[in-house]
């Protein structure tokens, strides 16, 4: 049983969620190969080379997989998957995008986001917003799967010594190009991996009043989030948003600043280790699932804080 | 050019749902069903285009039990000119839907199909992707702005570190994100005059596709509860909780 894990990255550097996703492929057990497709990604493989439990690493280094467009990219794991068990991605933007199209190509159904394996054809994925996990059995030859980091402790970036494999394959279906990209610059952790997230909702009542958040979270070296009543209002941008249908996080300290805490919230935070919540309304559903509750005025209660950590 | 929307009967976003005793599934027993959030987006950015001179026919296409007519007739209120109704009342996996949807597109050739990103049921986020794959249709998926251009489409996506823009050759697939648009409400004599228009039935046998899978739901439980934990006073005492009780900073 061999498992083919995508490389999730930038052509310049291995994302962390491939970490988490090599985790998932050890818990299925046998040979974890990761293919590394983009352009002028050399260093990215030798990264990926480095990663524990990794035996091997093909590098597709083409032009047409420069901007991960998945028209080109699922042709050619559609084409290398064929001898595998397995095939994971992260549960990325990136992964979901286009894992489901090698399955398609491969006439098997994908299973999305699993958060545990619990055997090589059974997994765990939750449904309805994380309300209920079910438990999903398949009978593919090729098992095409999605993994969501939180549901996984990271290998050891470290400690392996895989061989590079060129593959000369280049696929181009020619029937999209990629224009451009506004990403977020920020030298604050990245809300997927951050140890302490600090998020703001709809009682920051607009954006100039996240500074305030910003202050906290240099102080704790911690990433910022946001609900999604506070991005639809405008006040930051989507990248922010954690939740169902934002980023899915799972820090060890988690504290949810005037944030109701609506099910679609919850689904994107509950799996933090300790969460603490900031509203001054005591009723607020976020209270439920807190460790640490404060019933404050969060104009007051945030630079208090800053200041005392 | 011809429009096709894809829309999913799903759970009302409102009803918490409940975990059946025996773990089979949830319990879906008088429970208020509606359009999937998702696919409400995919139908209003159709009727934004038609609005726009862009788009001349809307078909909105569902694959669902009977009951599901409903979810087309709301499609059709706020605007989309006919349906078909895929009927099939078990329940599918995301590529039997993509290969019934494949077949749909076939007969109907629309330049573009927008679907929502995912269903809040099953939360696959699949059914787009493989329709385009099986389609050899370009996709641009998680979409907060869409442009057509002559016989190209702009589609701006809503990515992990922020926004991307990609450019794609008709006919392609679009899926939504919440950001596109702000679905309007149907108005009461669209509502009736919706009654009116044309609905068509059809039956995976007659499209020629199988939807078997090789997926199988062991069991469904409810999540590992979280427990309410205490309420402290000041600052000074949530700041000595975090750091000598749990540690964490």
């Amino acid at each position: 049983m061999t498992i083919l894990v995508i490389a999730e990255h930038n052509n310049a550097e291995l994302n962390a969620a491939t970490l988490n996703t090599v985790a998932a492929a050890q818990a299925i057990g046998g040979d974890i190969e990761v293919l590394v497709a983009g352009a002028g990604c050399a260093a990215v493989a030798d990264a990926a080379a480095k990663v524990a439990g990794v035996s091997k690493v093909l590098l597709a280094d083409n032009a047409a997989y420069a901007n991960q467009l998945p028209e080109n990219i699922s042709l050619l794991i559609a084409e290398l998957g064929k001898g595998y068990s397995h095939i994971l991605a992260a549960a990325s933007t990136n992964g979901k995008n286009y894992l489901p199209r090698v399955a398609a190509l491969l006439d098997v159904d994908q299973i999305s986001e699993i958060i545990a394996v619990e055997s090589a054809d059974t997994f765990k994925r939750p449904i309805y917003a994380g309300n209920a996990i079910a438990t999903v059995k398949s009978d593919a030859a090729i098992k095409v799967i999605t993994v969501r980091a939180t549901g996984f402790d990271a290998v050891a970036a470290e400690g392996g010594n895989a061989a590079v494999e060129a593959v000369a394959s280049a696929q181009d279906a020619g029937v999209s190009a990629f224009v451009g990209e506004e990403l977020a610059k920020s030298d604050r952790p990245e809300l997927a991996g951050a140890k302490i997230v600090v998020s703001g909702g709809r009682g920051m009542q607009n954006g100039d009043n996240f500074q305030l958040l910003y202050g906290l979270a240099d102080k704790l070296g911690a990433a910022v989030g946001a609900s999604r009543a506070a991005v639809d209002a405008g006040f930051v941008p989507n990248d922010m948003q954690v939740g169902q249908t934002g980023k899915i996080v799972a820090p060890s300290l988690y504290i949810a600043v005037g944030i109701s805490g609506a099910i679609q919230h919850l689904a994107g935070m509950k799996d933090s280790k300790v969460i603490v919540a900031i509203n001054k309304d005591e009723e607020a559903p976020i209270f439920q699932v807190a460790d640490y509750g404060l019933v404050a005025d969060l104009f007051e209660a945030v630079p208090e804080m800053a200041s005392k950590v | 050019m011809k429009v096709l929307v894809a829309v999913k009967r799903v759970v009302d976003y409102n009803v918490k749902v409940r975990v059946k005793a025996d773990n089979s599934g949830v319990d879906l027993a008088n429970v208020k069903m509606s359009m999937n959030p998702f696919c409400e987006i995919a139908v209003e950015e159709a009727v934004r285009l038609k609005e726009k001179g862009v788009a001349t026919e809307i078909v909105a296409v569902t694959v669902g039990p009977t009951a599901a007519q409903e979810q087309l007739r709301t499609a059709l209120a706020l605007g989309a000119d006919r349906a078909v109704l895929v009927e099939s009342a078990d329940e599918l996996n995301s590529l039997a839907i993509a290969k019934l949807l494949k077949a749909v597109v076939d007969k109907e050739q629309p330049q573009l199909v927008i679907l929502g990103k995912q269903a809040i049921d099953s939360d696959n986020n699949q059914t787009g992707q493989m329709l385009a794959a099986l389609s050899g249709y370009a996709q641009g998926t998680f979409a907060s702005e869409v442009n057509v251009e002559g016989d190209r489409v702009k589609v701006t996506r809503e990515i992990d570190g922020g926004l991307q823009t990609v450019d794609l050759k008709l006919p392609a697939i679009v899926t939504t994100d919440l950001r596109l648009n702000e679905p309007r409400y149907a108005s009461l004599p669209n509502i009736m005059k919706a009654k009116k228009k044309p609905l068509e039935t059809l039956k995976p046998e007659d499209l020629g596709v199988s939807t078997s899978s090789t997926l199988s739901t062991v069991k469904v439980e409810a999540p590992a509860g979280r427990s309410a934990g205490i309420k402290v006073k000041t600052v000074d005492e949530l700041v000595d909780k975090l750091k000598n009780e749990a540690k964490v900073i």
